[in-house]
């Protein structure tokens, strides 16, 4: 209990590169670095053959042609071993249809859980909680969201964080709330005065100087 | 997906990678243009492969061994 207190608090920030691990899957032997120049979604289950976990596998695996457009793997984890992974993909495929396409890591000795703070006792001290990890190219934490064991993750705010992060690093803007592709991207504050006095006549749709917003 | 199955026999995917490499040395993301992406499944195969002996690295290259060679298509 000391050891694990000790790595909840060493959690993965924003902006930190992501712990590296080398994890057995459902597709073999993966190494954080074979993601490497790709967008990465790391996504921890509580526990297979669950009816939560079966459905958010099911959306993961509807979005995943949506996720491949743009550049982005799936990566799949619980403490289940990898016999109960397959056995659950398979049963998935079986009474529903859908094949689960993304490899599953196997954490049976919770190393990875551990590194990504996935584990949190307070909610389960054997399962991980519902942890999204968004992962850019250069393997740089971009966004981490967790859900409580109760609830399933919305696939459709992910494709929107995937959308928003690709916007932001290829037109370096920000996006407002509730932002969904098409809309009007948010320009960043000047931080000068005289930056400040020329924003508001630089023909964006502004409110004020330290809110504008363009069409990309 | 695994390349090498525990009896050692060779997994499809695993022998596309060894198929695209005996026509020449190739980089991951060579390979998984030519044959089996994505990338991150070729990474991890050809590292397995590498540590059975089936290819080795030159570079950022792989290319294949004799024991490669002589294991057919």
């Amino acid at each position: 209990m000391e050891e694990l207190k000790e790595k909840v608090i060493s959690l993965p920030r924003l902006g930190e590169p992501a712990p590296s691990f080398e994890s057995t899957t459902t597709h073999g032997v993966l190494k954080l670095e074979d993601f490497k120049g790709n967008w990465l979604i790391m996504f921890s289950h509580p526990a297979d053959f669950t009816p939560v976990c079966t459905t958010e596998f099911i959306a993961f695996a509807e979005i995943y042609p949506e996720l491949q457009k743009r550049g982005v793997e799936l990566l799949g984890l619980s403490v289940d071993s990898v016999s109960s992974h397959i056995a659950w993909v398979r049963n998935v495929e079986e009474k529903t249809g859908v094949k689960i396409p993304f490899p599953i890591i196997a954490d049976l000795n919770k190393e990875v859980s551990l590194a990504y703070g996935m584990i949190h006792p307070g909610q389960s001290k054997t399962e991980t909680v519902r942890c999204v990890f968004i992962i850019d190219p250069k393997q740089i934490i971009r966004t981490v969201l967790y859900y409580p064991l109760t609830t399933g993750r919305n696939m459709q705010e992910i494709l929107r964080i995937i959308d928003a992060l690709q916007m932001a690093d290829e037109h370096h803007v920000a996006t407002p709330a509730n932002w969904k592709p098409g809309e009007k991207v948010v320009v960043p504050p000047p931080n000068t005065q005289e930056g400040a006095e020329e924003r508001v006549k630089e023909g964006y749709e502004c409110v004020d100087w330290y809110l504008c917003r363009k069409k990309i | 997906m695994a390349c090498i199955s525990p009896d050692g026999k060779l997994s499809e995917s695993g022998m596309k990678m060894l198929n695209t490499l005996k026509s020449g040395s190739a980089t991951p993301e060579d390979v998984a243009r030519i044959a089996l992406p994505p990338l991150f499944r070729v990474r991890s195969g050809l590292r397995e492969l590498a540590q059975a002996g089936i290819v080795k690295t030159d570079g950022d290259k792989y290319l294949v061994t004799e024991k490669g060679m002589a294991l057919k298509s």
